[in-house]
């Protein structure tokens, strides 16, 4: 059946013919359509514009059984985008040919741009300012909504804070302490066998304790949400900008910040804290698990070593980096969310940019951290 | 040569979504170079028979076959030369909101890898013209648009391999009546010049009299007429005399001289 179609598409074919009275003439026939003509179209078009370099030559296009656009953008183009002097065509065809000496245009000439590498950087600097703005200006927005709900705490948006917190805080515990358990493992069996080489079997809780509470921890359960969370609130905020949902909320009167970003960033502001104490926890029960069998040490002694150890300002300090992580991962997906434009590769190019910014802060803030607490909770 | 000329044969038709059944034993033949019209109420799945048509539904029970075979058992050539052959145009548009206008029209050219890029250029403000669109918006992305432009970029990627088969579910949605004319004008001047099969789903009565050759009309699950306009507005139901024979169906009707 379908190739019996395909049969009656008898493509276009050119014929030379001198008539009787010795004029040249080129007669098309057959059928000039796109599906009729699929991969002779190269080759047709080499042939016309051989017989178009005789000006006096005679074009017969009534002998076509069917033509539609592209068989006459090939015969146009054929021509060098003008008729030919002598054209016969039938009515229905000539319609064709009227629309395409109507709407041609030559094709204007791109310049190139000697300039471009300055343009990029200048670009690039532009864009981080307008991060940073932007970054400030919902800041500043969500202070004025704290103030706000000062004024009116029945208008606290509890139910979404709380689904914030199931969705980021909840729903993290079970990858945060599969990596947090596998981590301190390794770190406690490469430590241990450092260690057992010069007898210190004993510090092994200083070093667990100090770089599991006071970095890994946190670390690794900023960086875990951020990927996690982040990507979801960004993608979320996005989609919610390709099907104009934004716009519906906002002529409702429902302000974005109020019930979209605030709740996020309070509730990954409650409970990054809390994922940060968890992954801590789980991290140092495989540092213990291990520390029991490649050293010997009990979990009683472990335990009862840890306070002597680590000074508890290094938890207060761990927390205290899980509330502003938290916080900063949650503006960061919101800023990105909101800027992500009607169209799906903007969606995609946002949530990138999000989960990578986020993680870069998340490490920054850590460093920024680590030099203005650099005296407390170590001896 | 099937015994029929039917570009598309739908058989015994079950569609369910879970438990929700949307077509009941529905049978219908498409005939080669007809226009044929699907009407029913908002719900009443004519955008679910297009899918069905096209391959992006499965029926419960039944078959439809496109150009004389089942859409099942093909290798992907003969998918790629079926999918070719036809034309969609989506309720929504459906256009790609990462590509430009020029894109969008310019993308099922360039994945035929036959044409060069300025004929594809050529071909594009063709297109552009024909559905009324300047030249200017060529560059704009779908979310600069508005809505009835979406509508008329989407008819103009349709039709942009020139398809023998063209789905447009609800064409002149959104569009002002001096469009919608044109659309139909539009429609009326491509078949002369080649052999179109359209099957649209509709509910503008003008444009459903100017171009039908036949009616099909989807009521309580079923298709409970099919034929030309006169015959379908003789059948006795509940919808068809709502849709045909109120104040507004009858002045149109009698406008084109039918009643
Ligand atoms: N993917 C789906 N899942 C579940 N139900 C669906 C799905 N698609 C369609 N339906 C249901 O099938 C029914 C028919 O839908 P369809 O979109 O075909 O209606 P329609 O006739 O095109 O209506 P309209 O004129 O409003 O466009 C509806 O009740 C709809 O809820
Ligand atoms: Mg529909």
């Amino acid at each position: 059946m379908m190739s019996e179609i395909q049969g009656s598409n008898s493509p276009m074919v050119l014929r030379r013919v001198t008539g009787a009275d010795g004029i040249p003439r080129v007669i098309v026939e057959g059928n000039c359509t796109l599906t009729a003509l699929g991969e002779r179209i190269r080759p047709i078009a080499a042939e016309l514009s051989e017989y178009a370099t005789a000006p006096e030559l005679r074009w017969d296009l009534t002998q076509i059984a069917r033509m539609d656009d592209a068989g006459a953008v090939l015969l146009w183009r054929g021509w060098g985008n003008q008729r030919p002097r002598y054209l016969f065509v039938r009515p229905e065809h000539e319609r064709l040919f009227d629309r395409l000496e109507e709407t041609w245009t030559p094709p204007s000439e791109a310049t190139p741009d000697r300039l471009w590498p300055i343009m990029v950087l200048g670009k690039a600097v532009f864009l981080l300012w307008e991060h940073l703005v932007g970054l400030v200006i919902l800041m500043g927005q969500l202070v004025l909504e704290i103030k706000y709900l000062a004024g009116h705490p029945s208008r606290i948006p509890w139910r979404e804070i709380s689904a914030n917190l199931y969705r980021t805080g909840a729903q993290a515990l079970g990858i945060t302490a599969l990596v947090g358990f596998l981590i301190g493992v390794v770190l406690s069996y490469l430590s241990s066998r450092q260690l057992q080489i010069f007898g210190a079997h004993i510090f092994i809780v200083n070093i667990l304790g100090i770089s599991v509470i006071r970095e890994l921890g946190p670390m690794l359960a900023a960086i875990l949400v951020a990927g996690r969370s982040g990507s979801s609130m960004t993608a979320q905020l996005g989609v919610m900008r390709v099907t104009e949902e934004l716009d519906a909320l906002t002529v409702m009167g429902i302000p974005h910040s109020l019930r979209l970003i605030l709740p996020k960033v309070i509730a990954l502001g409650l409970a990054m804290p809390l994922v940060v104490l968890w992954t801590s926890a789980v991290a140092l029960i495989g540092g213990m698990t291990v520390a029991e069998f490649q050293l010997g040490l009990g979990y009683k002694f472990f335990l009862s070593r840890l306070p002597d150890a680590v000074a508890v300002s290094n938890l207060w300090l761990g927390l205290g980096k899980g509330i502003v992580c938290g916080m900063a991962i949650a503006l960061i997906s919101c800023h990105f969310g909101l800027r992500i434009k009607s169209n799906t590769e903007s969606l995609g190019e946002g949530t990138t940019n999000s989960v990578v910014t986020s993680i870069t802060v998340v490490i920054i803030i850590d460093a920024i951290f680590a030099v203005i607490f650099s005296d407390v909770g170590l001896r | 040569m099937p015994k029929n000329n039917c570009i598309i044969e739908v058989e015994g038709l079950y569609t369910q979504f879970g438990n929700h059944v949307v077509h009941e034993n529905i049978g219908l033949c498409v005939q080669r170079g007809e226009v044929l019209t699907l009407v029913g109420g908002s719900g009443s799945g004519k955008t679910a028979l297009m899918r069905q048509m096209l391959g992006l539904e499965t029926p419960a029970q039944g078959t439809v076959k496109v150009f004389g075979e089942p859409l099942r058992d093909r290798n992907r050539q003969q998918i790629q030369n079926m999918r070719n052959r036809c034309g969609v145009l989506f309720q929504k548009g459906a256009l790609f909101s990462a590509l430009s206008v020029y894109d969008n029209i310019a993308l099922p050219m360039r994945e035929l890898r036959t044409l060069d890029e300025e004929m594809i250029r050529d071909l594009v403000m063709l297109k552009l013209e024909m559905v009324e669109i300047a030249p200017v918006h060529a560059n704009k992305m779908p979310a600069e648009l508005s809505g009835g432009m979406i509508k008329r970029i989407a008819l103009a990627r349709a039709m942009a391999l020139n398809p023998e088969l063209l789905f447009l579910d609800e064409p002149t949605a959104g569009l002002d009546p001096e469009l919608s004319e044109g659309f139909v004008s539009l429609i009326k001047t491509m078949q002369s010049e080649l052999t179109f099969t359209i099957i649209m789903a509709t509910h503008d009565l003008d444009t459903l009299v100017a171009l039908s050759d036949r009616v099909a009309v989807l009521a309580d699950k079923r298709l409970v007429a099919l034929g030309t306009v006169r015959e379908v507005i003789n059948t006795k139901h509940a919808f068809i005399s709502n849709f045909f024979c109120g104040v507004r169906g009858r002045k149109t009707l009698e406008n084109n001289s039918i009643l």
